[in-house]
């Protein structure tokens, strides 16, 4: 419903403008008693929430295992193309368990110039292994600083307890009772056909 | 008087010294107060990192100004263009010679007025300095070659001469009620009789709206209106150029301020306390009385910064519409009610 404005002529009262001048005084002379809002921002800090965007950082599990698998699928949704991934192979002897997973990265870039905060990398990603952090402070005393590498992504994301672990164990529920069958059959479908 | 030359030419130095130095120390920290002010207004805290509450502010701001490249851009004219700062400054700076800060103060058994120059014509002495002070603004927009200068420049000579009209008419009706044209003798009036706000309302409202338009004060700050003319006519200028543009502005806000005082506020009065008062008081007398006066500049001096945050600026036809139409008509009226009430 259109809204109708009352565009009176303007008596000789508020033809004056004098009042309406005092009452705009009153009312800033009063805002001045208002507390204040502003944040000392070095010394105090804003409350960062858990969904807030920040910086996007790689997680290990509680057992220090990368999770990325390099699969690239961040690199593929990112829009700015921040995302640069060079796959590798999982490390060998290490102390976690990679028996079931093929890929790690070797080198992980993000450019946080290009970066556009979207989150889109860690909707996409099938093993939780990229979050958007609380980091906001992004600094440096060049570009190249800024293009934040494996180990610093490491840094910024930390660890992530993961309450699925998929990987984990998966031998030990193979072995235990009816899936002993699967894997001759799939170790058959291998050999084979 | 004394005759004594050495006598005269020492207290006139020594008040030259104290006045200026006065006015350049409310100078410079006035910027801190409108930042703090305007602030307090916005529900911020304002300039808190230099010092207590930001109060060294005003020397780091002068650090910075002075270190600054003083740069001067190649499409200029060079000789207005130097010119044109020193020409805001110098008028705001002169005005102070007739203002009357104090009562009489008695040195070595001597009676010496406490105003640099006590002229016959004081009141018309600052019109004809304080119209000068529009060409340092005018030639800082033609000089510096640019649009948004030059804009500046042109408001800034239309308003200023507009409202020099109404300042000039709005206190006539003073001097046709106090028979003088002397500041100091303005102010001994008042102190026995009646503030000149309660016996020329009409006259104080329009010299107070003339003064803001005179010191480009918002809302009539078009010469340099940072929204429409990047910053109008010192868009060119930087460093200590720059800084003499923003010191003479706030010079000209105290001498306003202090020209409100005198003419309408009393100047040195305290409520109850009459010219044998004061001189009762002595010496005293003058350090009660210059507080006095000092508190009515600041009183008004906070009433510039209150009234920036609080009415926007005008359009430049309003501004015409105001000056010619409204304020202009209101001080005739003014001069013809003054004449009337003052029929022997």
């Amino acid at each position: 419903m259109a809204k109708v404005v009352d565009r009176h002529k303007l008596t000789w009262y508020e033809e004056l403008y004098l009042p309406a001048i005092a009452s705009g005084l009153k009312r800033t002379f009063r805002q001045m008693f208002q507390p204040d809002i502003t944040l000392q921002y070095p010394e105090e800090r804003p409350q960062i929430y858990d969904d807030y965007r920040g910086a996007p950082g790689l997680v290990r599990d509680q057992d220090g295992r990368e999770k990325c698998v390099s699969c690239q699928l961040c690199e593929y949704i990112c829009p700015p193309k921040a995302i640069v991934i060079v796959p590798g192979e999982a490390p060998e002897g290490a102390t976690y368990d990679y028996s079931h997973i093929e890929k790690a990265p070797r080198e992980f870039f993000i450019d946080m110039l290009r970066c556009i905060y979207c989150g889109y990398c860690e909707e996409i990603c099938p093993e939780q292994a990229i979050f958007m952090t609380g980091e906001y402070e992004l600094n440096a005393g060049s570009r190249q600083e800024l293009v934040h590498d494996k180990k610093r992504l490491y840094e910024i994301g930390g660890l992530r307890p993961d309450p699925i672990q998929k990987w984990k164990g998966k031998d030990d529920r193979l072995d235990a009772g009816g899936f002993t069958d699967l894997r001759k059959r799939g170790a058959g479908a291998e050999e084979g056909e | 008087m004394s005759d004594n030359l050495l006598f005269i030419i020492g207290t006139n130095l020594a008040k030259i010294i104290l006045f200026t130095h006065l006015v350049l120390i409310f100078a410079a920290y006035m910027p801190w107060v409108e930042r703090k002010v305007s602030a307090w207004m916005q529900d911020r805290v304002g300039p808190n990192r230099v010092g207590y509450a930001g109060l060294l502010q005003p020397i780091a701001d002068a650090l910075k100004f002075i270190f600054k490249e003083d740069a001067i851009p190649g499409h200029v004219e060079k000789v207005l263009f130097v010119l044109a700062p020193a020409m805001t400054v110098i008028p705001a700076l002169l005005i102070l010679a007739v203002i009357p800060f104090a009562p009489p103060v008695k040195v070595l058994g001597e009676s010496v007025q406490m105003v640099i120059a006590d002229l016959d014509t004081g009141i018309l002495f600052v019109f004809a300095i304080s119209s000068l002070s529009v060409y340092g603004i005018t030639f800082a927009g033609w000089a510096s070659n640019n649009k948004y200068s030059l804009l500046g420049g042109v408001r800034s000579s239309a308003q200023m001469i507009s409202y020099e009209v109404c300042l000039g008419l709005s206190v006539v009706g003073i001097f046709m009620a106090a028979q003088t044209l002397r500041l100091t003798d303005i102010v001994t009036l008042q102190v026995d009789g009646v503030w000149n706000i309660f016996t020329q309302p009409i006259g104080a409202l329009v010299f107070i709206v003339a003064a803001f338009a005179e010191t480009n004060r918002l809302p009539f700050d078009l010469p340099e209106a940072e929204t429409e003319l990047v910053a109008g006519y010192h868009t060119e200028y930087g460093s200590m150029k720059f800084a003499m543009f923003f010191a003479g502005e706030y010079a000209a806000m105290f001498v306003f301020s202090a020209l409100v005082a005198v003419l309408f506020l009393g100047g040195w009065d305290v409520p109850f306390m009459s010219n044998a008062t004061f001189a009762a008081l002595g010496n005293w007398g003058v350090v009660i009385g210059m507080l006095s006066f000092l508190t009515k500049v600041c009183a008004f001096l906070f009433f510039y910064v209150w009234v920036r945050w609080t009415i926007p600026r005008f359009r430049f036809d309003q501004l015409m519409h105001l000056g010619w139409k409204v304020l202009l008509p209101l001080a005739l009226v003014n001069v013809v009610i003054t004449g009337l009430w003052n029929l022997p």
